[in-house]
């Protein structure tokens, strides 16, 4: 016999619906109620350190279609591999969060957000982890919020040696969590589709 | 016979099996949008232990009062006036203090504030529907609002959504972000829906 788990339930997650907007960005379900200004749509602020990017993408379900009312959350380190909690030791810049919330255009799908390149963060039994930002998506037909991981082209050494890109034993699905680079009217753009089922279903976490 | 609690800062792995499944074929939407391979279980790492962090600047003391943090001055909103309270808890029962919830919901005629939602029930000029505020030192938190109402959704035929509000938690790690929606004690349209019964939810008198 297992043993019995000793510890309280977590409240069963429950499907965001369409309208999260409403309680998670309003401005985007029509109105402004909140001030000081909703939450999650500065993830640096005005004083972080290193590299300027956009990261955006296109989430889409098991036909190919965009999903049109997805939130995201995202959440990072700073340029120097820190995170703003204190479980990890180490400053950040004055005002770095490295939280933020994004929505989808309601009629392309289409999201994006402006934030610094993460620096690689040491993760379990000494062993860094390539620089990435997590993330969390939500939506009408997600009943519990999926987790993933967003890692960066062009740090492909650091990524071959990433003990959670390695933990994949598929190693054609670890392509799922590698953003695309490239340069927009000067500005660093890398692209992250995201596929909820189908053909390079993206690999989501249990964690 | 008791598990070993996780590691100082490390969360109990999510029961996947006690929350609702991705795939629920009387959910629609659901069935394109859930991930049909397993996730990868990963162990937490310092992303997964530290999330966002709010504090009382970020919000305003009335954030809390959905009665009047959209009404007209001298005005109210229509409906059956509540306090909506409670503790948000670890799994080992210790309270969670400081931690952002937010809630949101439709109004007394089962209407979101949302330019995406065009069901019949009047706008309230008086209610937004959303409402934020941080736990106590007790994990303790509250809300004033006015009881939602329910409301029909494409789905299968005439299935309506029990009265409910929208719940989002943060907890002390992003591996703790949570959406869930608050129910109804008595509520008869409960044991008819299906996103209720898509959940493994006990009901109070545990069917
Ligand atoms: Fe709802």
């Amino acid at each position: 016999m297992p043993q019995q788990l000793e510890y309280l339930k977590e409240t069963p997650s429950q499907t965001a619906g369409p309208y999260m907007h409403i309680g998670l960005a309003p401005g985007a379900a029509g109105f402004e109620i909140y001030d000081p200004a909703a939450l999650g749509q500065d993830i640096t602020g005005p004083n972080a350190a290193g590299e300027r990017i956009r990261i955006e993408g296109l989430v889409t379900d098991g036909t190919g279609s965009p999903v049109k009312d997805v939130l995201l959350e995202a959440w990072q380190a700073n340029a120097a591999g820190i995170y703003a909690h204190p479980e990890h030791p180490g400053e950040v810049e004055a005002g770095f969060r490295g939280w933020g919330r994004v929505i989808t255009d309601f009629d392309s799908g289409e999201w994006g957000f402006e934030t610094v390149k993460p620096g690689a963060v040491m993760g379990r039994n000494g062993q860094m982890m390539a620089p990435h930002i997590n993330l969390w998506i939500v939506a009408r037909g997600i009943n519990v919020g999926l987790n993933t991981r967003l890692y960066f082209e062009d740090e492909a050494e650091a990524n071959a040696a990433d003990p959670v890109i390695n933990v994949i034993e598929w190693e054609k699905r670890r392509k799922t969590l590698i953003a695309k680079r490239s340069e927009r009217d000067g500005q660093v753009v890398y692209r992250f589709d995201i596929h909820l089922q189908g053909d390079d279903e993206t690999v989501f976490f249990d964690i | 016979m008791t598990i070993a609690p996780p590691k100082q800062g490390e969360f109990y792995q999510r029961d996947r099996r006690w929350h609702p499944p991705a795939f629920h074929q009387n959910y629609k939407t659901s069935v394109a949008r859930s991930p049909k391979l397993s996730m990868i279980s990963l162990e937490n790492t310092v992303s997964e232990i530290t999330g966002p962090r709010f504090g009382h600047s970020d919000l305003a003391p009335g954030d809390n009062d959905l009665l009047t943090n959209y009404a007209q001055p001298e005005q109210s909103p229509i409906g059956e006036r509540i306090i909506v309270h409670g503790r948000v808890l670890d799994e080992n029962a210790r309270p969670v203090p400081n931690t952002l919830v937010e809630i949101w919901q439709a109004n007394a005629s089962g209407r979101y504030r949302h330019k995406k939602d065009a069901y019949l029930g009047a706008i309230d000029p008086n209610f937004g529907g959303c409402g934020r505020t941080m736990t106590d030192e007790n994990g303790y938190y509250y809300f004033r609002t006015v009881k939602p109402g329910a409301y029909p959704w494409r789905n299968w035929v005439n299935d309506w959504r029990p009265a409910h509000i929208h719940v989002s938690v943060f907890g002390t790690g992003f591996a703790q972000r949570l959406i869930t929606q608050l129910y109804f004690e008595g509520d008869p349209l409960i044991k008819t829906c299906p996103s209720w019964r898509r959940s493994r939810i006990p009901t109070p008198s545990s069917s």
